[in-house]
């Protein structure tokens, strides 16, 4: 770790003032990711602003037109303990308590969780040659160990993946993202916040150098009738997935009305289909109806040496985890997937 | 009133408040005054040489006081007899900062000393080396066209190569009326033990050391430092009280104790190295093991043909060797028996013995075959083992010390449910959930070496036991002391135990099982020369009631020396020291009776059952509940010997489901070198876990009759995983870890 310097943050108008001045300065929240990131020599920022003062940005509130903001400093434990999550927003609650451990949870942020780094070994082992950390090096995941790695929208220079739980959820709401600079607010659609890694893998994001996230706009809807999260690891709890489905689904005269499923663990971001979707509107919530979506859902997938085999799981856990959402008493915590 | 015995007694670990309340001191954390810091630069290339160092701008920083590489090392002796630890396999020990040459992919090649931990760490980014690499070979399977028989040398006495062919195994295998053939591949795995290695080094001045270091074994570090570094033996005292979990890892000096003592003598001055997680991966390891099982069984049961072969991998410069394949025709006696066993040197450091090292790989494959063969022959998997059952050792045609195998699979199977089990494969359904309920022996070496201890009754009255053993977190600490007071006759808190440091006297490295049995026997010896001495000192006292009476008359109970036929004569501790005006010290050797003991098989035994749901869709394993019976003979403390099972059941969990250290063969080197990535079992991967210490008497092994416990709790728990799966699903996965998509 090198020298550096802090300052703390006494209003948003000032965080960006601070950033602008010194281009090689970092926002702290909870660090649970960055001081990762930093102890491995991937970042080294020579001054940290530490938002922690910024209390706007942690409260939830519902607004008045019935949206919800989660302020970016919010925590995730804070964010899936409250009353609106649970009641709510309840796919988001089960979402965030399968990840990481009750102390991340405790320390990570909202906006921080949507800013974390892949966990690729290859790209935290600074010997190793990595795309993302050092563009035009190469990727030994594609000819090494890519257990953990991408089957869907990669490309010949990344097959990491974006490794959270909670924006697996936030994509299946269709939630909003609100950014803030110099120029004012702008509101990024959930799906267009997160990026495939293509030509520049080192871009996780939409996000620009000069803008903060301010909050995580919910949409009214929180499906807390028929919704599920399933996530399945290598073990029970502390584990990144290998494959994570969240399903949020609404009925009407026991028919199809809405269907969104976002995938995690398979791409550079969570990973939606809204044709794929589309397809089962009007239809009956069957068995067959869902093994018919998982199919679309995973028709463009290729796999690598050690993770083939997500495939036909991502195949299955979609088909388990919307026959879940049927069954709400599925979603007490410590089930097992079942049915 | 008669002290109840301390053998025996769920004595609280006597060290355990310090630990939990953090105040016990571990090797990484004596701060002492003016102490500086060391990093540790790990090469980047399996294989090749360094061809520049440029250090430039790394000693620039700020706080920066030397960086140490082979190019301004001090002289090292060249002999590798001086390298060579109490656990050195055959070969050339690695010699850190030797030359330019790479040997391994993080290999240590300098360190980085400054002010603090921190500056050292960031001046070593800033140092640059570049390499000329050359091609590198990491990958076992590709490789079985090197396979060689393994070097003989000290390692190899106690873990014995495989026996020679007996019978004709081709011709009865042949002839079997079934048989079961089957191969296995185990990953690497690393021993990662919560504290990382780290050595505090201060510089006493006049060529001596006080060296805190993480270690199962103070001397095994003192004779290796001071070998090294052509210093006297009684100048360099390594100290050792607390180690955070070592399951193997220390049991030879690591590379962090070498580069310390090295900066400390350079630089005169008081220095640390810690390890980070990262480097944990740089050293020793559980060796890949590839194994091939065939073994063969007539109509009625009875073992036929056993042949068992594995090759497992070792580094270019050591020939580290673990008993994998001698384990089968101990449980189980067969006239024909193949059994091989070879190494296929790697561009990898060295592997090391790893909780239950080779036993655990060996009784996978052995266990596996004798489930498949009992569905083969439709015999219930437990009553086959009984009609295999050895009364004696057929693998050396002697008679076991003691053994209470039987016991242990009746008393398991009836604490499980065994009569209950549904015997069909793929038959029995929680919900959407497979249940298998599968099951396996264990089997583990009494292994006895000499030790040395020393007892003292001071003026005081409180008995001083010395040994210089380490406590690993086993609960040696609280034992040593429960034997030593049984002894005795005083109350454990009566106890002074000084362990954990070379000044002691002689203890072997911690590892093998044999801690208990080797150094309390020691202790034992040192207590009852003790009290020989305290009972002649008694019979001067004027008007003794002991003149004419002999030791055998009396016991010693509540600090007094008691006439048995007559207790209300005696004499007390303090009368006599009083008398005596002087401590009353003895010290003493145990050296085991190898005579006796050779005309033995002695080993601890084991049975688990488990059971695993499986999701039958999804592919996902739970173990919902396991039941492990021992006998080891006699059980010093009921407590930490039910936690060390209960760890050795839960590695098993990880051994079979979870752990593996990811080698990437194109970079010839482990890539998930952290505990997110390396994934050992958590709370949620733990369920009912039960433990049953069957009565065991053996009155050959030592003077305690113990066997020790710390491997037996593995080596049966994962391949009866491996068969509750077979069980539940009716495939068999004989790669280890077991990952669940392979159930899909």
């Amino acid at each position: 770790m090198n020298s550096f310097g802090y300052k703390k943050a006494a209003s948003i108008e000032d965080t960006l003032e601070i950033k602008y001045q010194n281009k090689t300065s970092s926002f702290i929240a909870g660090g649970t990711n960055l001081l990762d990131l930093w102890k491995y020599n991937l970042q080294n920022p020579s001054e940290l602003i530490d938002l922690n003062g910024l209390e706007d940005l942690k409260r939830i509130s519902r607004q008045q037109n019935g949206t919800i903001r989660l302020g970016a400093l919010a925590t995730n434990a804070y964010t899936a303990y409250h009353p609106e999550i649970e009641n709510y927003y309840p796919i988001l609650s089960r979402a965030i308590l399968s990840g990481a451990s009750a102390q991340i949870r405790n320390s990570a942020t909202n906006g921080g969780n949507l800013l974390q780094k892949t966990r690729c070994y290859y790209f935290y082992d600074m010997a190793s040659p990595c795309n993302k950390r050092n563009p035009g090096s190469g990727c030994p995941a594609i000819e090494g160990k890519n257990r953990m790695h991408a089957i869907l929208g990669h490309s010949k220079q990344c097959i990491a993946v974006f490794p959270s739980d909670m924006c697996i959820a936030l994509a299946a709401l269709e939630a909003k993202v609100e950014v803030f600079s110099t120029t004012g607010t702008r509101i990024i659609n959930f799906d267009d916040f997160h990026r495939l890694p293509g030509d520049q893998p080192e871009l996780d994001n939409t996000l620009k150098s000069d803008e903060l996230i301010t909050a995580i706009i919910l949409p009214q809807r929180g499906f807390s009738t028929n919704y599920s999260y399933l996530k399945l690891r290598d073990r029970n709890s502390y584990a990144f997935a290998l494959v994570s489905v969240a399903t949020c689904l609404e009925l009407e005269n026991k028919k199809i009305k809405e269907i969104n499923i976002a995938l995690g663990g398979v791409s550079h971001k969570p990973w939606r289909n809204k044709q794929a979707e589309a397809s089962l509107i009007g239809e009956l919530p069957t068995k067959e109806n869902f093994e018919k979506i998982a199919s679309l859902l995973l028709k463009e997938a290729k796999g690598f040496e050690y993770n083939k085999f997500k495939i036909e799981l991502a195949k299955r856990a979609i088909v388990r985890n919307c026959l879940m959402a049927l069954d709400p008493s599925s979603q007490r915590p410590g089930a097992q997937p079942s049915l | 009133m008669i002290k109840s015995r301390q053998i025996g007694a769920s004595v609280n670990r006597l060290e355990g408040q310090l630990k939990v309340t953090g105040k016990a001191t571990y090797a990484g954390e004596y701060n002492e005054k003016e102490l500086v810091h060391g990093y540790i630069i790990n090469s980047t290339i399996p294989k090749g040489k360094m061809i520049a160092i440029d250090e430039t701008a790394a000693r620039k920083v700020d706080g920066v006081i030397e960086i140490f590489t082979y190019k301004n090392r001090p002289r090292l002796p060249w002999f590798d007899i001086m390298y060579a630890d109490m656990d050195a396999p055959p070969g050339s020990p690695f010699k850190p900062l030797l030359d330019n040459n790479i040997k391994y992919n993080g290999q240590p090649i300098a360190l980085v000393v400054a002010d603090s931990f921190e500056t050292a760490r960031f001046a070593a980014s800033l140092v640059n080396i570049v390499y000329e690499e050359t091609t590198s070979s990491t990958n076992l399977k590709e490789n079985l066209a090197h396979a060689k028989n393994p070097k003989k040398g000290l390692a190899t006495l106690i873990k014995p190569l495989p026996p020679k062919p007996k019978g004709d195994f081709e011709k009865a295998f042949i002839e079997s009326e079934v048989t079961s053939s089957q191969e296995f591949y185990h990953s690497a795995e690393h021993h990662n033990p919560i504290e990382l290695f780290a050595t505090t080094t201060i510089y006493e001045g006049d060529g001596k050391l006080t060296v805190y270091d993480k270690t199962q074994g103070t001397s095994n570090c003192q004779i290796y430092i001071a070998n090294v570094f052509g210093l006297r033996y009684s100048n360099v005292q390594v100290i050792s009280p607390f180690v955070g979990g070592g399951f193997g890892s220390g049991l030879r000096p690591q590379y962090q104790l070498f580069l310390c003592v090295m900066a400390s003598l350079e630089l005169k001055m008081n220095v640390r190295v810690s390890m980070d997680r990262k480097q944990m991966f740089t050293f020793g390891h559980r060796p890949q093991t590839l194994q091939t099982v065939n073994f063969g069984a007539d109509a009625t049961g009875k073992l036929t043909a056993l042949s068992h072969k594995a090759i497992a991998e070792t580094s270019r410069f050591e020939d580290y060797t673990e008993v994998v394949v001698n384990w089968g025709n101990m449980l189980y006696p067969v006239k024909n028996t193949l059994l091989d066993y070879q190494l296929v040197p790697l561009d990898l450091y060295t592997p090391l013995d790893m909780r239950a090292p080779g036993g655990s790989t060996g009784l996978h494959a052995i266990e596996t075959a004798m489930d498949e063969l009992a569905y083969k022959l439709k015999i219930d998997p437990l009553e086959f083992r009984l009609i295999n059952y050895a009364e004696r050792d057929d693998s050396s045609d002697k008679p076991f010390s003691s053994k209470e195998l039987k016991e242990c699979y009746l008393q398991g199977a009836k604490k499980f449910g065994w009569d209950e089990r549904n015997p069909a494969v793929r038959d029995t359904r929680r919900g959407n959930r497979l249940v298998g309920q599968g099951m396996s022996s264990g089997i583990w070496d009494v292994i006895a070496l000499p030790a040395k201890a020393s007892a003292k009754l001071t003026k005081k009255g409180n008995l001083i036991i010395k040994s210089a053993v380490t406590d690993i977190g086993t609960g040696t600490y609280t034992i040593m002391s429960q034997i030593a007071a049984d002894e005795l006759g005083v109350d454990v808190n009566d106890i002074i135990f000084r362990y954990g440091d070379s000044k002691m006297p002689l203890s072997p490295i911690q590892g093998g099982s044999y801690t208990t049995g080797v150094v309390g026997s020691a202790i034992k010896a040192a207590c009852i020369a003790l009290k020989k001495k305290l009972f002649k000192k008694a019979k001067l006292i004027p008007q003794s009631p002991f003149i004419s009476i002999r030791l055998k008359e009396v016991i010693f109970e509540n600090k007094r020396i008691v006439l048995k036929k007559n207790p209300s004569v005696f004499t007390n501790f303090d009368e006599i020291l009083h008398n005596y005006r002087k401590p009353i010290k003895v010290s003493k050797s145990n050296i085991p009776n190898v005579l006796t003991l050779k005309k033995y098989t002695r080993a601890a035994h084991s049975a688990a059952f488990v059971e695993v749901e499986v999701d039958e869709q999804l592919g996902t394993i739970n173990v919902t509940r396991a039941v492990t019976a021992v006998a080891a003979g006699t059980i010093i403390n009921p407590k930490t010997a039910r936690s060390q099972i209960l760890g050795g059941m839960t590695w098993g969990i990880s051994k079979a489901l979870r752990e593996e250290s990811l080698l990437d063969t194109n970079l010839g080197k482990f890539i998930n070198a952290n505990l997110g990535e390396y994934h050992i079992p958590v709370h949620a991967d733990i369920h009912e876990l039960d433990v049953i210490f069957v009565e065991e008497k053996d009155e050959i092994i030592n003077e305690l009759g113990s066997k020790g416990i710390g491997e037996i709790g593995l080596a049966s728990m994962a391949p009866a995983i491996a068969n509750a799966i077979f069980h539940a699903t009716g495939k068999r996965i004989n790669n280890f870890p077991i990952h669940f998509d392979e159930l899909l």
